[in-house]
């Protein structure tokens, strides 16, 4: 192979490592790349400003409803949401999940009925849930903690599963009992599959919460896009989506952060 | 990295006597392990074996032979078809701290440092910590771990992991360490430092030790005997007493009497192949 390669034959080869400032121009180059389709769309007068809003039109949105206090009022209904539905079913689902792994005779009990569960769409759920709890929060939370405790179930039951078993055998061989094993070993061991189960059902738990707020709600950035639809107001729904993303973003971002100072040893 | 095959000297001063260790007794055991289609596998075919007290044993044989089967029975990790395994005048049942073990695979718990690897097992034990530091830091010491206390298992070479899983194994003074084939993912220079590290560091303990290895330089130059060992089903062919004087040094793989033995085992073991091909 050539001693110096060019940056087009590097780009070409599989998993080669390409430099930092390449890789930073092509991720600008895509925003740039999107934003600016965006905006010759809408202000070229190719798209009726009524289906696609121009920018300065869902930044005009954000500072109407920022300085009128709603935007700031969905934005934390929706986050109370999720964060409660998130923490009530992690809580539940970590510790359950590693026994679940870890212990045949819980696996043989749960799994089944878990893995039929888990195919059911949360969706179908919510006039049941409406029924039952209502449309407060309680009926939202429930949406988010049926749509991502299943799954965090199954996922971090593989977690654990995974953990190489000679650790726990090395463990006992020190004078480790059961429990310690189960503590003091296995617990920590799957620690960095946990956060990025977390972190990847945290983002399946944004998507169920728009669905919960479209169907039944009368706060949140699902509702205030609902809401917009019918007036016509697309620059709202837009400014919506964009917020959610946003959320999106800096909620994965406090995962990385957490796996980082967590599990330092792991990365 | 040159801190793997720098050997630190340590002053045997620092060393404690262990007193006599008691030796371990393998009587007619035999394991038999079932495959999902149903079939019976012998797997070690009615071994004993009698290792005396502050004796470096090793189990060598063909890679299948049930070495480290053995190996994990007598750690209590597994349980035998039949017969018994006893240390001292205790029978083995399920593992337990008296029988300290060096796996093949690296073991360390990557979220704990060097320091807090070998601190483990004292910790379970609930040993005070002013005794636990003094302890560890004997361990760490003797295997020239010292300056990488801190350090995470992530940031060590694969010499260096086995360093401190000896010393974690040894920090919670065992009865017999057992050691399966601990060398064998090394490269051959640090295999041959580890080697010497592990004569210098058991030629001050005398603590019992079972050690598994398919290579036979490796058997000779750290065992006071040997046991060789038939291919599936797994059996004992013969005991190899190793008269090589110690302390024990690397060139004596040179040795005429060194050489010998080496002779006498590559025969057993070209037997064992041929037996094996007429299958």
């Amino acid at each position: 192979m050539a001693r110096k390669r060019s940056l087009v034959d590097l780009c070409l080869t599989p998993k080669a490592e390409i430099p930092t400032g390449l890789r930073f121009a092509v991720s600008t180059l895509m925003w740039v790349l999107v934003l600016g389709a965006w905006s010759i769309a809408t202000y070229g007068g190719f798209m009726q400003d009524i289906f696609l809003p121009s920018p300065s039109a869902v930044i005009g949105a954000f500072f109407r409803l920022f300085e009128d206090g709603t935007l700031g009022q969905h934005i934390w209904a929706s986050v109370k949401v999720v964060v409660i539905g998130f923490v009530i079913s992690s809580v539940i689902a970590v510790p359950l999940g590693l026994l679940m792994g870890t212990f045949r005779v819980v696996q043989a009990g749960l799994e089944p009925l878990v893995n039929f569960i888990r195919y059911l769409p949360v969706t179908s759920f919510v006039p049941l849930f409406i029924l039952w709890i209502g449309i407060g929060i309680e009926q939202r939370i429930m949406v988010i903690f049926f749509g991502t405790f299943f799954q965090q179930l199954v996922m971090i039951a593989d977690v654990s599963r995974g953990v190489q078993k000679d650790l726990i055998n090395a463990s006992y061989t020190l004078g480790a009992t059961r429990r310690d094993a189960l503590l003091h070993v296995l617990t920590p061991a799957a620690m960095p599959g946990v956060l990025d189960t977390l972190r990847v059902t945290m983002g399946w738990a944004w998507t169920y919460l728009v669905v919960a707020e479209l169907v039944a709600a009368s706060s949140g950035l699902g509702y205030i896009s609902m809401k917009a639809m019918r007036g016509f107001q697309v620059d709202v729904i837009f400014l919506a989506i964009a917020v959610i993303g946003i959320l999106g973003l800096l909620t994965d971002l406090v995962f990385r952060l957490l796996r980082m100072r967590l599990v330092a040893w792991a990365n | 990295m040159t801190a793997v095959t720098a050997l630190r000297e340590v002053s045997a001063a620092t060393i404690p006597a262990t007193p006599t260790a008691p030796r371990l007794r393998i009587e007619d055991v035999r394991l038999e392990y079932t495959t999902r289609q149903g079939k019976t596998v012998v797997a070690i075919d009615n071994i004993s074996i009698d290792v005396p007290d502050n004796q470096f044993a090793v189990i060598v044989g063909p890679s299948g032979c049930g070495k480290s089967s053995l190996l994990y029975l007598v750690a209590g990790l597994n349980e035998p078809t039949s017969g018994r395994i006893l240390l001292g005048n205790e029978e083995v049942d399920g593992p337990g701290p008296d029988r300290g073990m060096v796996f093949q695979s690296y073991t360390l718990f990557p979220w704990l440092t060097v320091r807090e690897n070998v601190e483990f097992g004292l910790k379970r034990r609930k040993v005070p910590a002013a005794e636990r530091d003094d302890i560890v830091n004997r361990y760490l010491n003797e295997t020239g771990l010292a300056a990488f206390h801190d350090a995470y298992p992530k940031q060590l070479s694969g010499g260096m992991m086995q360093r401190v899983a000896i010393a974690r194994a040894l920090a919670n003074d065992p009865k017999i360490l057992l050691m399966d084939e601990p060398f064998g993912a090394l490269d051959s220079q640090t295999r041959h430092s580890m080697q010497k590290l592990l004569l210098r560091v058991w030629e001050q303990h005398k603590k019992t030790v079972l050690f598994v290895t398919h290579d036979i330089d490796e058997a000779i130059l750290l065992g006071d005997r040997i046991y060789v060992m038939t291919a599936r089903p797994g059996r004992l062919k013969e005991e190899v007493v190793v008269d090589i004087p110690r302390p024990r040094t690397l060139d004596m793989v040179m040795d005429p009497e060194f050489i010998a033995v080496k002779r006498h085992i590559l025969e057993l073991l070209k037997n064992e192949i041929k037996d094996d091909d007429e299958h």
